[in-house]
This record gives structure tokens, sequence and C-alpha cells, in this order.
């Protein structure tokens, strides 16, 4: 990789000045960005490290909602006791990011910052509604991802922590790629606590978006076969050697009706 | 351009300053000569480069030395103590858990790691939970075996 200056922050605030005043990117467990720097698609000039920053750890239940340190390993969110109760869907999902080093490493935030379009958290903020907290504000789920590796979040902002409102009952399911293990197709369904129903789709898309057909079949019975029958229009998706845009339209339906019967 | 950094490698305190981009594990073969832990696809995929860092497998070819600052190392190098190997590491010489050994260091040390989470696993996870670590020769078989009768060993 490209030589690179490296400094260590002290606070979310401290990161970000440090970040606008070198026009560095923030450093979070790394696992996206070192292998992007490697290949040199991402050349920053300054490293930002938020590792150690006490306002970013942590996982606490308050009434209603479970909120999340932008620092957390996903190992972390998949061993928490209070993960597994309030929403054990995001245990699950955690404990399917990479392989199991990956999961040692890799933070919740960071992967909502770099926002692959393959990515798994957000298929679950996205479905589950959550708040994503920076230094500075608080955004909206329909509000933050913006297309391909791109969010709501300024250059020098830093995200802080994940606020879900706990559901109903929720599941995740990802028909991964056989090399990569990213989702080729990966849907959260949940039923919200006022009985809605929302159903995001990862790496389908340039960017993670909601199955509007499958949220409208689920509204009328949230059962596998409702959400087997809605029909997912192809246009938009992603067509890869992977799989075309065809293929990813039929998954949605067959996914999300065995994340329904998951959840 | 250089910083300096320290951190404690299989019970020693080590110290160096070093260029900012340096990954850990080019930290530990070049700077500190332990050359057990391999470079195999150096793109975060097979596990070769695997090491505990503070008590957790990592894939020390996707992180920077600069994040192990201050940090607990224990490389293979580090199981084997007082000439005796590791339960882990003796399994998998008595299992043949190995053909031509460059996955072995990452293997051994990710298994390490998984026994200490599931000291009771079965065949399922323990293939499940080595997903990360990557055998060219298709060893998988016999690595399975040694895990399974390093961890008995283990929970001696």
């Amino acid at each position: 990789m490209y030589a690179v200056e490296y400094q260590k922050a002290k606070s979310a605030a401290d990161a970000s000045g440090l970040i606008a005043k070198s026009g560095g990117r923030a450093l979070a467990g790394g696992q996206s960005l070192i292998g992007a720097m490697k290949l040199r698609l991402a050349q920053p000039g300054t490293l930002v490290d938020l590792a150690g920053i006490p306002e970013l750890a942590g996982i606490r239940v308050e009434s209603g909602t479970l909120s999340i340190g932008a620092m957390t390993r996903h190992a972390d969110v998949a061993g928490s006791a209070d993960v597994k109760r309030t929403i054990p869907a995001l245990a699950a999902l955690a404990e399917g990011i990479g392989d199991r080093q990956v999961r040692n490493m890799g933070t919740i935030g960071g992967s909502l910052a770099n926002n692959d379009p393959a990515a798994d958290w957000p298929a679950a903020v996205l479905a589950l509604g959550a708040t994503v907290i920076t230094h500075q504000r608080r955004i909206g789920a329909s509000d933050f991802f913006k297309g391909m590796y791109e969010t709501a979040l300024a250059a020098d902002e830093i995200i802080t922590a994940v606020s879900f409102p706990v559901p109903r009952k929720a599941a995740y399911v990802k028909f991964p790629n056989p090399a990569s293990r990213f989702a080729l197709v990966g849907v959260f369904v949940a039923q919200l606590a006022d009985g809605s129903a929302r159903v995001a789709v990862t790496g389908a898309a340039p960017s993670v978006f909601r199955a509007a057909s499958v949220e409208a079949a689920l509204a009328k019975a949230f059962t596998p076969d409702a959400a087997k029958a809605a029909h997912v229009d192809a246009a938009g998706l992603s067509s890869d050697l992977h799989a075309s845009a065809a293929y990813r339209a039929h998954l949605i339906p067959v996914i999300a009706a065995r994340a329904v019967a998951a959840a | 351009m250089g910083i300096a950094i320290s951190m404690t490698v299989n019970g020693a305190a080590v110290s160096a300053e070093i260029d900012p981009r340096t990954l850990l594990v080019d930290f530990l073969r070049v700077n500190l000569g332990l050359t057990g832990t391999h470079v195999g696809c150096d793109t975060a995929q097979c596990g070769a480069c695997t090491i505990h860092l503070d008590g957790r497998a990592v894939k020390s070819c996707n992180v920077l030395a600069l994040q192990a600052n201050g940090a607990r190392v224990t490389t293979i190098e580090g199981l084997a103590g007082s000439g005796e190997l590791h339960p882990m590491q003796a399994a998998f010489k008595e299992c043949h858990g190995l053909q031509c050994g460059f996955c072995t260091p990452g293997m051994v040390m990710s298994a390490i790691d998984l026994v200490q989470r599931h000291p009771n696993a079965d065949e399922a996870t323990i293939r499940a939970q080595l997903e990360g670590n990557l055998c060219r020769c298709t060893g998988y078989h016999n690595i399975v075996k040694a895990v399974q009768q390093g961890a008995a060993a283990m929970s001696r």
C-alpha cells in the first residue's frame, strides 16, 4: 500500500478534528479499508484510529431499544447476551459476517460507514428503522444509505452508535456467494412493534433497499407463503458474473420467505 | 516517518520504530523474525497468517502493526512451553492434520480460539468455525479430527 500517516484519536470529536485537518479517513476495524488500501483502491493520506475511544464502545438496552456502540466488533455483537435476548436476529447476522478472524476485528460502525453493496449490517439497520447516531446528529435509516459505498455522513463525521428499536420478530437470511461468502442476496425481514412489516435487501443492487412488494404481501399476512408469492421487478438490480438481475429478483422473495420462517 | 510501537509478543516486551503502513504480519516476520506466521493469500481470505491479538484470532495480514500497539500478541512460536508441544500442536501431529504444512500455523491458532469458545464443539461446528482457514491440500478431514483430539486434550 501507499505510505500513510497514522494518528490515534482520543474521542469522536477529536477524531473528527483530526480527519478535517488532515483530509484523512477513520480507521475502525480495518477489515475492508486495509484490503482496499493494499489494492490501492483507497489511498488515504492519514488514518485516524478510532480504537479505544470509550464513547464508541458498549451495548445498552434501554426502553424498547438496543444501542450498539460503533466500535463493537461483530464477534462481540454475536456473543452478547443483551443482543440475543432483545433482537436475536442481529446476533445471528453478526455471526454470519465474514469468518471468525474478520468478526474479531470488524465493527458495526465501520461496516455502516463503508456501505458495501453486499454488507449485512445495512439490511438490519434499514429493515428495523434504526437510527445512526454520530458525534453531531441522529440520522434515520431511510436517510443514511445514499448509494454504492455512499452514505449521508460528512467526511469528518464519526458514527458513535446505532440504536435499534426492538421489533416483535425479525430474521436475516443470506444466499452467500460460494467463493466470497458475501451476500448474493441477503434479506432482513421484521415485524416492527407497531405490527408493520419491513423488508430490506442487500447484495442485490448498488445499495441496500426496501422491497416494497414483499412488504405489501407481508402486511396482509406475515407468512413465508405470502413472501414467496410476491413479485420483485429486476429493473435496477445488479447483474454480474455471479448472478443476473433476473436471478436476484427471483431470489429475493425466496430468501424473504426463508427469513419469515426463521423469524 | 517512523512511529514508536510496543507490544507483548509471546510473553516478551518488544518495541520498534515502524513505517505506519507496516502490516502486523510483516512486523512479526521481518522485524521480529517470527516466520512461523505465514503469508498465504495476503487478502484476508486464507487464514495462514492467523495469530492471537489479546487472545482472539485475527488475520495479521489484514491488521496494521499499529492496531496492535500496546496489545498482547501470541504467534505459533509462543504455544509450546519448555520444549513441549501445545496439546493442539500435538494433536495435529498425531492425527496427521497437515500435508504440506503451509496452512498449519493458522489452523492451529484458529483451532485454539475455537476450542476456547466451544470446548465441546462437534464436527459441524468445527468445520463452520474454521471457515476462515483454507487448506490448499484439502486436508480438512484430518484437520477436523486433530481439532477434536486437541479439544479433548485441552480440557484435561
